[in-house]
């Protein structure tokens, strides 16, 4: 494995001009310096680059190969979009520069804003929310100004989430001061009509529903849906995190919602990082414009303003404006694609899933024998003596990265699988040559699958001692847990 | 241009293998009348070649920090970033992975985040970080959140003297909550003293300041700390990283969360994102922290191997009893924060920190030397200052731009009382030449 970079000892690389160190003592009194050294990697640029480097080399990524991960949306990320984000007249530009010098990064704004309203059907839009959860706490705050509004008398403290849900949803809610009330699922897969009934209560605030849900399943009754949910005085939260299934298929503003947040980072090709920074931004419908964010980008004659005069606005969720350079990287996707290439994203993601869950289905249980979306869910054989870990830690040995497991809670050991659009039959092909051969090793060998992964630079981990032990920062001298 | 690469005949066979003749026959539980049948209102796709030059004829509308010598702070700064890290950050081993769920195939991730916290301890003097939040704002709202879940009290108090982007972001997540935000006015710069002990007492969760403030002053934050302390509460700071390189560790004042905006290590202004929300604290918050964190641990062939830890804070295992409802975080920019400090060394952040402050007090001996022109403060101060200028500010400004300088920040729009003022900053990029250009400037007359 590679050494920690405190571990590196060597003469590091100077960046920057000698500072006159006597400058602190002068300017700075005595009472505000720090009394030690603060202790940083002592390490010349080539040990810098070479562990780095070394480092990366440990990393599955889209560039490497398949990276299935359901409700992830690990499509392939342009090249070109890291290219323009590096431009000097973007990367550059301070955010409290005047409007007049920042006419281009406003027009992006705006102009994304638009294809995005353009794309599903929303009439208003902030770019301000940092990630998909984010974008979740600002709809959802936006659902109670809206509440608060126009129904002041009315007490709405309820909100209601699916039991397919992902977990941001519950703990938005929570977090926004609403009470969770969950929702069954019916046997299709699809929301639990007479459950739903049951739990629209003039307390209910919204219900914040993912279509296609994380079965990958189409609601079939969503019209249904949000005529109960709005007959009952309460909104349609759209949980965008499975929008790519209807890029260019369905508007989702024109099924009801109210208000959904759009993952840039999945359905708009911009990269996941790692683990970010993505970009929320938050659609709604006319009735919750005058509570969106600010500021908002307006549009007068052949220029463009920042409008901060928004009286009933819920405030700001983020500093500055949210991730520009991402809404960038967007932008440029809207520009390469333009209308013909839009139109193709859904169909294809859902061709590319069926045909991968048609192939699979004859090796893997799939709970619900419907058309799926953009993404599906299927199972170990309940004979075998292997877990779905096992399953996908033995993926990572045939070179790919495994599926989402263990999601939705509601089917026992899912495994959750997405292609994307951008996945060639080919290397689906592949991928479902592997998953046939382990599906026979599961059977013949079992051993094999409970000691995998083999080939990955680390084994399986031991995660209870990491929780148990904490370590949680390099310090030098301490035993590690290598004893 | 779009990035499908399936074939038509690849697209005919999937259809073949399904039993059906269209990707049509696959969308029937969609209500039919409301699948798109017509062009949508989207610009023509365009080839490589043209997105790349209306990107370039877009960016060139702007001003950027490459062409303009920029005096502007405020939360956004110009600071130098090495080679080394965009050369990293754009590795697609890194920046096109997701969220290191599968450890086995994510050390890479895993690891450059476990030396991010271990930098943020060191910096910061607190025993832990996690992984990154969304950015300064964020990171501070979180704090006074955990403050309060800590305390069982919900007064918290709020120096007006911290970022207005920041209060207002604090306030928006709270303005419904049981936790109540009183914000204390300030003096000479500086947070109001006297209106800080009429307010504090055992109900009061927090005191919340930024070091350096706002206005670029330093606040007397062992004292802050200790009143906070007498009365039970904690005392929550929002910090500059790069000050950091000169200015006294969180901890050695006696801060028990410490938050900030990691922008300044390593990542450029953007427009004002992807940035960098900072969190950390001492033990005892640990099991409360929001977001993210990373742990060592062994794996089954003996070698030492990295997890991320203590998930049971997080939404994905207890859902609504999570600490907070954050995911995706910014991990490249943690990873940005990471190869900066490894580049730059103590010495180099020193260095940073020195040549700031340096520039920032020798452009502001020269503009109290203009007549008319006014240094509001008496106060110590890191990297910026406030200003009064005798004319028209915003006049002012638009002729510096003539002169490709973005000048400082009116203040007007979030302090109405400073309604004259400018916030001016200076990093390490203004060399002395180009702050000679600016007082030359602010001494014509207009």
């Amino acid at each position: 494995m590679e050494k920690v970079i405190f571990e590196y000892h060597s003469q590091p690389t100077s960046y920057v001009p000698a500072a006159d160190p006597a400058a602190v003592n002068k300017h700075i009194p005595a009472e505000f310096l720090g009394a030690e050294e603060v202790t940083l990697p002592q390490t010349c640029e080539q040990d810098v680059i070479r562990h780095f480097t070394a480092l990366s080399k440990l990393n599955y990524s889209v560039d490497n190969g398949f990276y299935p991960l359901g409700s992830c949306t690990m499509k392939y990320n342009p090249k070109v979009n890291e290219t323009v984000a590096d431009f000097d007249g973007l990367a550059g530009i301070h955010p409290y520069s005047p409007e007049e010098c920042v006419q281009g990064a406003l027009k992006i704004i705006y102009e994304l804003e638009s294809f995005l309203k353009e794309v599903s059907g929303f009439s208003g839009m902030t770019l301000q929310p940092a990630a998909g959860a984010h974008g979740e706490i600002t709809g959802i705050l936006l659902i109670k100004a809206y509440h608060q509004k126009n129904q002041p008398e009315q007490k709405r403290n309820v909100i209601l989430v699916p039991d397919t849900a992902h977990g941001t949803n519950p703990a938005t809610a929570a977090l926004a001061g609403y009470q969770v009330r969950q929702v069954k699922s019916d046997n299709q897969g699809d929301i639990d009509l007479e459950d739903l009934q049951q739990n629209l209560g003039l307390d209910v605030a919204a219900l914040m529903l993912t279509n296609p849900n994380t079965l990958g399943l189409f609601e079939k009754n969503i019209l249904e849906i949000s005529h109960l949910v709005h007959k009952n005085g309460a909104l349609l939260y759209g949980d965008g995190a499975n929008f790519n299934a209807l890029l260019g298929l369905v508007k989702p503003a024109e099924l009801g919602f109210d208000v959904m947040h759009f993952n840039l980072h999945k359905t708009f090709s911009t990269p996941h990082g790692g683990g970010g920074p993505g970009a929320g931004a938050v659609g709604t419908s006319k009735d919750l414009i005058p509570f969106l964010p600010v500021p908002q980008v307006i549009k007068k004659g052949k220029n463009y303003f920042w409008e901060y005069r928004q009286a009933n606005s819920i405030g700001k969720v983020r500093s500055f404006y949210g991730n520009f350079l991402i809404a960038v990287r967007a932008y440029a996707y809207f520009l390469a694609l333009g209308a013909e290439g839009i139109a193709k994203v859904g169909r294809q993601a859902v061709l590319n899933a069926n045909y991968l869950m048609h192939k699979l289905a004859k090796f893997y249980p799939v709970p619900y024998h419907r058309t799926c979306m953009h993404e599906f869910v299927m199972t170990p054989h309940q004979a075998w003596s292997v877990s779905t870990l096992d399953i996908a830690k033995r993926i990572i040995d045939y070179g790919f990265h495994p599926p989402t497991i263990y999601f939705p809670l509601i089917v026992h050991e899912a495994m959750m699988i997405e292609p994307t659009e951008t996945e060639t039959k080919e290397t689906m092909d592949t991928f479902i040559q592997a998953l046939e051969q382990l599906a026979a090793e599961a059977v013949q060998n079992p051993e094999l699958l409970k000691k995998a992964p083999l080939t990955s630079p680390v084994g399986r981990i031991d995660e209870a001692r990491a929780g148990r032990q904490l370590i949680l920062k390099y310090e030098k001298g301490r035993d590690t847990l290598l004893t | 241009m779009d990035y499908i690469g399936n074939t038509d005949a690849d697209n005919k066979d999937m259809l073949q293998a399904l039993g059906i003749a269209s990707t049509e026959d696959l969308l029937k539980d969609i209500p039919q009348d409301k699948i798109i049948r017509h062009c949508l209102a989207l610009p023509p796709a365009g080839s490589e070649l043209e997105v790349k030059k209306q990107l370039r004829e877009v960016a060139g509308q702007n001003a950027s920090v490459a062409d303009f010598s920029c005096f502007l702070g405020a939360g956004a700064y110009d600071h130098y970033i090495p080679s080394t890290v965009p050369v990293i950050t754009k590795r697609g081993e890194f920046y096109t992975a997701y969220t290191p769920y599968q450890p086995e195939i994510s050390q890479g991730t895993l690891q450059s985040i476990f030396e991010y916290q271990t930098m943020i301890c060191n910096l910061t003097g607190m025993d832990v970080a996690n992984a990154s939040l969304y950015d300064g704002a964020t990171a501070l709202y979180e704090a006074i959140h955990l403050a309060c879940e800590h305390t069982q009290r919900n007064i918290v108090l709020v120096a007006k003297a911290i970022h207005p982007e920041y209060r207002q972001v604090v306030h928006t997540y709270l303005k419904n909550s049981r936790i109540s935000i009183k914000e204390i006015p300030f003096i000479e710069g500086l947070i109001d003293l006297a209106a800080l002990k009429s307010q504090l007492n055992d109900q009061v969760a927090a005191v919340v300041v930024q070091q350096p403030n706002f206005f670029g002053c330093l606040e007397h934050v062992q004292q802050l700390g200790a009143m906070a302390h007498k009365q039970g509460a904690l005392f929550v700071t929002s910090i500059y990283p790069v000050s950091l390189g000169v200015l006294q560790k969180p901890a050695e004042y006696g801060a028990d969360i410490v938050t900030g905006e990691g922008q300044s290590l390593g990542l450029p202004v953007s427009f004002g994102g992807p940035y960098l929300g900072i969190f950390a604290c001492r033990q005892e918050f640990m099991r409360k922290m929001p977001g993210r964190i990373v742990g060592e641990s062994i794996d089954n062939r003996g070698q030492r191997a990295y997890v991320l830890t203590l998930q049971t804070r997080e939404q994905h295992i207890p859902r609504e009893r999570a600490t907070s409802n954050i995911c995706s975080n910014e991990a490249l920019c943690a990873l940005s924060a990471c190869v900066y400090l490894s580049s730059m060394g103590a010495a180099g952040l020193k260095d940073v920190a020195t040549a700031s402050l340096s520039g920032a007090h020798y452009l502001a001996a020269a503009v109290a030397r203009i007549p008319g022109w006014k240094i509001n403060f008496k106060t110590a101060f890191f990297n910026e200052f406030v200003a009064t200028a005798p004319g028209n500010i915003e006049a002012l400004n638009k002729k510096l731009l003539r002169k490709n300088i973005i000048g400082g920040l009116p203040l007007k729009k979030y302090y109405p009382e400073l309604k004259k003022s400018l916030l001016f900053c200076v990093t390490e990029k203004r060399t002395k030449a180009e702050i000679d250009t600016l007082v030359r400037i602010l001494k014509e007359k207009n």
